[in-house]
């Protein structure tokens, strides 16, 4: 049986028909009880598995997750990884994310086919370069990579975009050569193998449907279609339905649930060298390694459970698309998509205890959670673990909204939709 | 050339030249070009994806895998067309992809001989040392490897058009069953939509050699649409392809309307996209025919049965000479029928199920047994095994292959509605589908013509309540389940595009991807351009094999819009270049056009960013020069773009009280004041002006960026939250050309404009309004001032903006009028402190703004209660000051921050950020409006200001942000 | 999604501003910064059918309570935003 992965590996099991692959994670039956319950098997929480056991030396975790691993928004994004972030309270968090993403398949043994090809923010007028300037000096100023480009050298990157556009031409753009995509589903799988060969039960097809509290009102164990589990702690790690698990607990939260749709054509060969986002609007596109242009815009506007939105955005979405560059008319939409975003007051996530003693928080990733995936499970982790905030992700508090202690990127205020 | 001389849907009278990969071909008038290469004898059209495999035309439809070919050239270029979407037109030029030198010998097949190490996933197991090496070495390497077609890297030169409809009952398909429910529909009097993606209506009545009611199937449905043609509430789409459906009966749909025309007439758009809305939804999309995946299946010269009918019956093209079917459905055989018919010689028709088919004619020797080999680069023989296990081989250059059939119901799983298994008809149906969506025909697993007629009829008749015309009971045959022959694996593909064998499902789920999401992700079953509409259920089913499950536990994927690939053109629409928003102009833009201004953005308006008079050396002396006149003599500028409310009633005031954070009610009628908008959250949301006309009336401005917010904003309150206030609020920005007239010689000029009003400092001082006439129409006139100068805005009927811009130009001339642009107003207000854009970014306090005192501590009003929370009331926070640089000569630029001198340039000592920058002529240098910690107490502080992108730093001084006139006399005077 | 004004007929959600769920009535200062905190932050965020508001934007610009389905995005009744009870 062939545990690690490799060329030589590969090679070995070629000869013999690919025989001895073992599953790449065990599809585990409940125990009674563990000392750490993770509620959601998806990037988030299968990271915040995976370093639990790796790096905090919990011995007693469990996922569940109610369908399949990854099915939600980790299987439904556009796989763009990046910490090019504007406010202190999000920089260091994001940074370390990618620091995580840059040694993470030789740390998991698994090609999530991180790229850093790179990620250039397009501007179309004084007033957004300079604000390309603040955000890009922000980062500099903690030490994360950022360029600001002037047309001509965004033009020497990608000759094929339309500078000259006639409404909304292009003034430059803020770049960030480290940022880039991954594979998400990789992502998913490689932490899930990881955590698994850690000891980490995953256990799939097991809904939560009610939190079991004592007389002080703490959650002590989990009722799920599998059966009640006991808990010494539990995390929530199911961005996009944390209101209706936090509703379990009694629980409100600053949080809209929104759906964002995404788009990828036809596969085709080499276009577009990284990610490129257009600033005339909400635009941005990146090519996967089979070929296909993966792409989307602004969230449908309205708040939703269903995993699908309509076409007034695809419209917007297709417009900008041509907008940016005029040859994407005559290649072909092949899929669109919808996910639940779990849209938080002021745009930025939620990591934190609850008022529910033993219940924890991690949620609100708005429509930036994969690339916190593995930050998100670290720090997760370290707060499951030790009972206290990670140093970098100490301003995801959930009194925030009452403090006025806000991280709003883009100053829209609490009106997710404008986010 | 394997045309027949004579039969099929082609016109013979009308040949079409065109190439493939080069060379000249011809086809006829009606022919696609995936039939125009068969009738040239073309076997082998392109490669697969990843082991480069030579492939053949599988189907006739849009699940074509195989045939993917890249149309015209240059600019025109349409990568991964499919040949059978294809319809011939006179000079069309068609190139296989994804192979080098050419499909016929392609060097990428190399591929091939890797393919036990490129099993599903390998990728993720290997590529992963050295880490650096994945960027530079493995994924360009991969990814030049895949991909499909060549995108073209001009603009698409075509355009496309959009269209809204709307109908009592949209028909999607023109089969038998579309076109029965559509007649139906129509002679109920019903609006109908009928669309279908083919250049002739028919569905696979063109292919099939049937009758209904006495006529041949192809003749019949042509009288059916001559029939709906003379409703005039009927709509016939052909070449229409329905793409999506959406939320409240709303469906899309593009339409082919030129590319199928050898030289469209000029201006014609290549597609039109069409938004439907329906009340009702008949689908009578058919059923895809599903392949059986046995050892080489993907062999140039193995076609899918019903295609193989479609070839030889409506295009009179052969596929081949000499033929085997494989069949397990009974439909196989009427192919077989078909093709001995058209002169080709059956061999042998191949069928796994057991015993007689009673009332099936067989044309040809039936062996009951399995195809588990195919020979040659295109087939030359199959290996073939009956029940016991005997093998034996067949010489033919072509199999059929019928291996049941799937409905196509995936627009249910558009609004979400998962398939069911079905087991008399073992395929996914749609039982419940979503709320006026109906599947009729084949789609609902009605296959023959009759069966699928009469649903079709019923299932309308239902609809509107004619009970008495349903139609007898269905009842549904037996058919066999998926097949994949025993002991095939690696050259068993059920994708074929992605090249997904059967080996690679095995492998996946014992790899554990075993759940059917998992299974698609690891191996790329499905994801290809025919989006699993040939192999999906195939796989499952092994997938279900292996687990020991039925299918139905298994299930299937929900199917996503589009249900064919759209170009994303068409979805642009006419929404391009100057198009892509609309334009907002001012009232005066011809004016400043005619005096030289250079234009800007500003959200979706062009306002005048400078004018440029000889002697100019560049935009910063146009903007100095229109800043110093205003300075010294007067200006005058278009300010329509800010928004304009009117304000009325008897709750007027007690509303602006409570939506501003300073006060408003106690305002005098005939007076202005600047007001501050909170968000509820306490932050600033914008500001402008409040004017007093009457007492129970007021008008507002608004930034330009945040008139709409404003309205909506006023709306809610007025609507939502306190409904009970007599008031109402109107957005009169387009009502209204409103400019700006600033300079000490102002007063002079207006004066002339308007001598029957006395504009001297006690009649009509500072923060004065009053309405009046000019040039017959009503005006209005505020002494408000963002240049801090003596500065007055007048308003008059939008058409009346041009005629007073000139009138003031020329009342001007010996005044030294002089129009200014946005740099100019930049410069002036700058100079004078006032926050704007930059500044009033929706992450700042009235406090941040040096606007404290404003905020009423004696009012209710939105935002106060959160404005006091220890965060935004915290001595901490970054607030507005002015900066200039120590050394002159230095020029600071937007977005710089602040730190203090002599510490590390890191963001712990990071205190605050440029905001907005202009040169000040008032200064002679560069100033700058900054937001930094604990400002209002570092007046005088030398900072360093550094923009690390630009490599730039430089000492600056810390000011109060008023750098002119900070008593504000010469506004007074 | 299409809604059904009361003042225009059935239109095209592109034409709509969504708010958010229909909040209940707004606290007076008096009522403290808590009370405003929850106003304006905290969200059920129903998954079923929930009351909104939305914004006639591009048509009468009347705010409108609707009553829709978070699931299936089915709409259901539409009212007058100041005539529904609040």
């Amino acid at each position: 049986m062939t545990k690690r992965y490799s060329l030589l590996s590969l090679a070995r099991q070629a000869i013999s028909g690919h025989r001895g692959w073992m599953p790449a994670w065990r599809d585990a039956t409940p125990r009674d009880r563990y000392d750490i319950v993770v509620i959601g098997g998806g990037g988030h929480g299968l990271a915040t598995a995976y370093y639990l056991a790796k790096v905090f030396g919990e011995k007693s975790v469990a996922v569940l997750e109610k369908g399949w691993i990854g099915g939600g928004n980790a299987g439904r994004n556009t796989t763009i990884i990046r910490s090019n972030y504007l406010l202190p309270g999000n920089i260091p968090f994001y940074e370390h994310s990618l620091k995580l993403w840059e040694g993470l398949e030789q740390d998991l043994n698994y090609n999530a086919m991180v790229s850093q090809r790179g990620i250039i923010n397009l501007f179309h007028s004084d007033e957004q370069r300079d604000a390309h300037e603040r955000r890009g000096n922000a980062m500099r100023l903690h030490g994360v990579d950022a360029e600001l480009l002037d047309a001509d050298a965004v033009r020497k990157m990608a000759p094929f975009l339309d500078f000259d556009n006639a409404r909304f031409p292009i003034f430059g753009g803020l770049r960030q050569k480290r940022a880039g995509t991954a594979r998400h589903d990789a992502v998913v799988w490689g932490f899930a193998r990881g955590a698994s060969a850690r000891g980490v039960d995953i256990i799939q097809n097991c809904e939560v449907t009610g939190m079991v509290r004592d007389a002080s009102g703490r959650v002590v164990a989990l009722d799920t279609t599998r059966g009640r589990i006991g808990a010494g702690k539990v995390g929530m790690a199911v961005a996009g339905n944390s209101s209706r698990v936090a509703a379990l607990a009694d629980l409100r939260l600053p949080i809209e649930s929104h759906v964002l749709q995404a788009f990828v054509s036809e596969g085709l060969k080499p276009v577009i060298p990284g990610v490129i986002t257009f600033g005339a609007g909400h635009f941005y596109i990146s090519q996967s390694d089979k070929g296909g242009l993966v792409f989307g815009g602004d969230l449908d506007g309205y708040k939703s459970y269903a995993q699908r939105g309509n076409l007034p955005i695809v419209e917007d979405v297709c417009e900008e698309a041509m907008a940016l560059m005029p040859m994407i008319g005559r290649a072909r939409l092949l899929r669109s998509w919808g996910g639940i975003m779990d849209m938080t007051m002021d745009g930025s996530p939620i990591m934190d205890r609850t008022p529910v003693p033993g219940l924890y928080l991690n949620g609100g990733w708005c429509y930036g959670g994969f690339k916190a995936t593995p930050a998100s499970g670290w720090c997760f982790a370290h707060l499951l673990s030790r009972d206290e905030p990670h140093p970098v992700a100490a301003s995801y508090r959930l009194d925030r909204f009452a403090t006025g202690r806000l991280i709003d990127e883009k100053g829209s205020g609490p009106q997710p939709n404008l986010q | 050339m394997t045309r027949k001389s004579q039969g099929g849907l082609v016109d013979r009278a009308l040949p079409i030249s065109f190439t493939f990969n080069g060379r000249p071909m011809q086809g006829y008038s009606g022919d696609t070009l995936a039939s125009a290469l068969i009738a040239n004898g073309v076997k082998i059209v392109g490669r697969s994806f990843k082991y480069h495999r030579p492939r053949g035309i599988l189907t006739d439809g849009a699940d074509e895998p195989n045939a993917l070919l890249t149309l015209h050239r240059g600019a025109r270029a349409l990568p991964n067309s499919k040949a059978p979407m294809v319809e011939l037109v006179e000079g069309l030029e068609a190139f296989s992809q994804n192979c080098w030198p050419s499909p016929r010998f392609d060097l990428m097949a190399i591929n091939g001989l890797f393919s036990p190490i490129f099993v599903a996933g390998f990728y993720y197991k290997t590529f992963m040392w050295p880490a650096a090496f994945w960027e530079r070495v493995y994924e360009p390497l991969i990814r030049r490897a895949a991909g499909l077609g060549k995108l073209s890297d001009r603009p698409d030169p075509d355009t496309y058009d959009r269209s809204h409809a709307f109908a009592d009952v949209l028909v999607v398909g023109a089969g038998a069953a579309g076109l029965t429910a559509a007649l139906a529909a129509a002679r109920l009097g019903k609006r109908v939509i009928l669309v279908d993606q083919d250049s002739r209506p028919g569905g696979r009545l063109l292919a099939e050699r049937c009758e209904i009611d006495g006529r041949a199937g192809a003749e019949w449905a042509s009288a059916a649409i001559a029939e709906l043609a003379e409703h005039d509430k009927v709509t016939v789409l052909t070449r229409t392809a329905l793409f999506g459906a959406y939320d409240g009966r709303s469906y899309g749909a593009v339409e082919q309307v030129s590319e199928h025309l050898p030289d469209p007439a000029s201006g014609m758009p290549r597609q039109r996209y069409w938004k439907i809305v329906a009340e009702q939804a008949i689908f009578a999309t058919g059923a895809t025919e599903r392949p059986i995946a046995f050892t080489g299946n993907d062999r140039p010269g193995v076609m899918m049965a019903s295609a193989v009918q479609t070839y030889v019956n409506r295009f009179a093209a052969l596929p081949g000479r000499r033929a085997a079917v494989f069949t397990q459905c009974d439909s196989g055989y009427a192919v077989a029928a078909d093709l001995a018919a058209a002169g080709v010689e059956v061999v042998a028709i191949i069928d796994p199920r057991s015993g007689d088919k009673p009332g099936v004619d067989a044309t040809a020797a039936v062996i009951h047994g399995e195809v588990v080999g195919t020979h040659g680069k295109c087939l030359k023989t199959i290996t073939v095994r009956n029940m016991d296990g005997k093998t034996e081989k067949l010489k033919v250059d072509l199999l059929a292959v019928a291996g049941g059939w799937n409905p196509n119901i995936g627009f249910a799983s558009h609004l979400g509605q998962r398939p069911a298994w079905s087991e008399p008809l073992q395929a996914f149906v749609q039982d419940t589908p979503p709320d006026g969506m109906h599947f009729v025909g084949a789609a609902a697993g009605r296959y023959c013509v009759s069966a699928a007629i009469d649903d079709a009829r019923g299932k309308v008749a239902a609809l509107f309540g004619r009970e008495g015309e349903v139609a007898a009971i269905f009842e549904e045959p037996s058919l066999a389940p998926p097949l994949v022959v025993s002991g095939c694996d690696k050259k068993a593909f059920v994708d074929f595009q992605h090249d997904v064998t059967v080996s690679d499902v095995v492998l996946a789920e014992q790899e554990g991807y075993a759940s059917v999401e998992h299974l698609k992700r690891y191996t790329t079953l499905g994801m290809a351009t025919d989006q699993g509409k040939i192999g999906q259920v195939l796989g499952h089913a092994l997938l279900a094999r292996q687990q020991g499950k039925g299918i139905a536990a298994v299930g299937t994927i929900a199917a996503r819009p589009p249900h064919t690939p759209v170009c994303i053109g068409a979805l642009a629409g006419i929404h391009r270049g100057e198009h892509l928003k609309p334009t907002r102009l001012t009232p005066t833009h011809d004016w400043a056009a005619s005096q030289g201004a250079s234009f800007v953005n500003a959200g979706l308006w062009k306002r005048a960013q400078w004018y440029t008079r000889p002697g100019d050396a560049d935009w910063i002396d146009s903007a100095v020069r229109e800043a110093k006149a205003v300075r010294s003599a007067v200006g005058i500028c278009d300010v329509s773009t800010l928004g304009k409310i009117e304000v009325a009633g008897p709750d007027a005031a007690l509303l602006l009280d409570r939506l501003y954070c300073n006060a408003m009610a106690s305002l005098a009628a005939g007076k202005v004041r600047y007001g501050v908008m909170l968000r509820e959250d306490g932050f600033v949301f914008d500001d402008g002006t409040v004017a007093r006309i009457a007492d129970d009336r007021f008008v507002i401005s608004t930034t330009t960026a945040n008139a709409v917010a404003v309205m909506r904003h006023i709306d809610y309150a007025l609507q939502v939250i306190w409904p009970d206030l007599d008031a109402k609020a109107c957005s009169v920005t387009e009502n209204w050309a409103q400019v700006a007239v600033a300079g000490p010689n102002s007063r002079a000029l207006l004066q002339r404009l308007l001598p029957d009003i006395d504009l001297s400092n006690s009649a009509f001082p500072f923060m004065g309004a009053l309405e009046g006439r000019w040039s017959g129409a009503p005006m209005r006139l505020f002494r408000i001032s963002f240049s801090g100068e003596l500065a007055y805005e007048i308003a008059v009927p939008t058409g009346l903006g041009d005629a007073l811009m000139r009138m003031l130009t020329e009342l001007g001339s010996d005044l030294g009028c002089t129009p200014y642009g946005l740099e100019a107003l930049g410069i002036l207000r700058i100079e004078k402190g006032h926050a704007a854009g930059g500044e009033l970014n929706g992450q700042v306090t009235a406090g941040d703004l040096g606007l404290g005192r404003m905020v009423s501590k004696k009012k209710d009003f939105i935002g106060r209660a959160l404005a006091e929370r220890p965060a935004l009331a915290h001595s901490d926070r970054q607030v507005l000051v002015g900066l200039a640089p120590v050394d002159p000569s230095h020029r600071v630029t937007g977005g710089s921050h602040i730190l203090p001198v002599g510490v590390p340039v890191s963001a712990v000592h990071d205190a605050g950020h440029v905001t907005s920058v202009a040169f000040s002529p008032t200064k002679g240098r560069w100033i700058a409006l900054g937001l930094l910690a604990r400002g209002a107490d570092r007046i005088g502080e030398v900072v360093n200001v550094v923009s690390p992108v630009r490599e730039t730093s430089m000492e600056m001084i810390v000011s109060s942000p008023v750098f002119v006139d900070p008593e504000g006399e010469r506004l007074r005077g | 999604m299409i809604i059904d004004c009361p003042h225009c007929g059935s239109r095209d959600s592109g034409e709509f501003f969504m708010r958010g769920q229909a909040a209940g009535p707004r606290p007076e200062y008096a009522d403290g910064q808590d009370a405003f905190a929850v106003y304006v932050y905290d969200r059920t965020n129903l998954a079923g059918m929930q009351r909104e508001h939305w914004y006639h934007a591009a048509g009468c610009r009347s705010w409108l309570v609707v009553e829709r389905d978070t699931r299936s995005h089915v709409v259901g009744s539409v009212a007058i935003a100041g005539k529904a009870v609040a």
